[in-house]
């Protein structure tokens, strides 16, 4: 398991210095640490912590938003009509609820269709684990710098230690 | 027509307005006609006009004004736009950014899909902010009160809201001819 302070770290070496977005229990312990650090800006909606990023992005910032994947139900209009058309990248880091139908009702939908909804959007996106997560974050950057658009890491039960192991 | 219809300016007078006080701050305009007015009325790099993502404008610029601390971000919102993004009054209002400024333009409908009402001639959205906790909240009718409430608002520390109640009545302005990607470039050069 991937503990939450060297999750975080990893995305600062990468230079990811604005961190927004709405909490899942999956994130928990991403989100204290980040807090710890002084670096969540907390959002109420996930659309409006994608917009936050994308105002932060044009700032100068190097932007992620942590979200449940329900959220990015919440956030599709704003990534297709304002990420992809005004060419906005930012890290999506999205918590798998509802892999392999075990979650409760309400994920069991979401869970089982989001890869192909990203794939639709035409949003790139990888799921973390913790031996090929070097490689995981460099994608990440790389996908991030090179073609400018939303890219999403998803976290799936157990890769991240979480706050209540 | 509203009682007071006959009185108020229009929204591109009070843009007009406002965008003279202005020169170099990043401005966020919400899509729809408030956009398409500001680009024709005046033209500047530090114009980000939207195209889509209703409701976001605020949420953007509070990106911008968290990035960018020591600018001050005006956003050009309208009625319909804040209602959809409400809850971000509400982020504003907690982080309390010093360096924010949205302006709404309140004719009371939906102007750019054809004037199919919204709900703000009964729910004043200013005091909406105020109760969440935007630290200087006006609401004007004329060009007189807008230009000295704006000047004011410029002067102090946010988050600041100033409501204007504008009538019906919509420029004959084209659409953004700018392309999206142009004006993300265009804009982050000139804020940098
Ligand atoms: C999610 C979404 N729903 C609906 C629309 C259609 N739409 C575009 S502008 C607009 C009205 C905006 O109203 P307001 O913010 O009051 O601005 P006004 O046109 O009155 O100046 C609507 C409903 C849209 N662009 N996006
Ligand atoms: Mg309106």
């Amino acid at each position: 398991m991937i503990e939450s302070d060297a999750f975080v770290q990893a995305l600062q070496d990468m230079g990811v210095n604005f961190f927004t977005g709405v909490p899942d229990s999956m994130l928990g312990g991403i989100i204290a640490e980040l807090m710890d650090r002084r670096l969540y800006t907390p959002a109420v909606r996930e659309d409006e912590a994608v917009a936050m990023a994308a105002g932060a992005y044009m700032g100068g910032k190097v932007p992620a938003v942590l979200m449940q994947n329900s959220g990015l139900g919440t956030s599709l209009n704003t990534l297709i009509s304002l990420n992809l058309i005004y060419h906005q990248p930012c890290i999506l880091i999205v918590s798998w609820r509802g892999q392999g139908g075990k979650d409760a009702p309400e994920h069991l939908v979401m869970g089982e269709v989001m890869p192909q909804l990203l794939d639709t959007m035409k949003i790139p996106h990888r799921t973390l684990t913790e031996a090929g997560a070097i490689e995981d974050f460099k994608w990440i950057a790389e996908t991030f710098m090179k073609q400018r658009i939303p890219v999403a890491l998803f976290i799936t039960k157990g890769v991240v230690k979480g706050l209540h192991p | 027509m509203r009682p007071e219809q006959g009185t108020l300016i229009s929204r591109a007078q009070a843009m007009a307005a406002l965008l003279e006080l202005l020169t170099d701050q990043p401005v966020i305009i919400c899509n729809g006609f408030p956009s398409r007015e500001a680009q024709k009325l005046v033209d500047r790099p530090t114009h980000f006009y939207m195209i889509g993502s209703m409701g976001s404008a605020p949420a953007i610029a509070l990106g911008v004004a968290l990035a960018k601390p020591h600018k001050q971000v005006i956003t050009f919102d309208g009625d319909g736009n804040v209602l959809m993004g409400m809850g971000t009054l509400a982020t504003v209002a907690a982080l309390k950014p010093k360096n924010f400024i949205h302006v709404v333009f309140d004719n009371e409908v939906y102007g750019t899909t054809g004037n199919q009402p919204t709900i703000s001639n009964v729910v004043p959205l200013e005091k909406v902010a105020k109760a969440a906790g935007y630290t200087n909240v006006e609401r004007v009718l004329d060009l007189d009160d807008l230009v000295y409430e704006f000047k004011d608002m410029l002067k102090k520390d946010g988050p600041s809201m100033l409501l204007i109640k504008v009538n019906e009545f919509a420029e004959d302005a084209g659409r953004v001819v700018l392309d999206p990607p142009d004006i993300t470039k265009r804009f982050m050069k000139a804020i940098e």
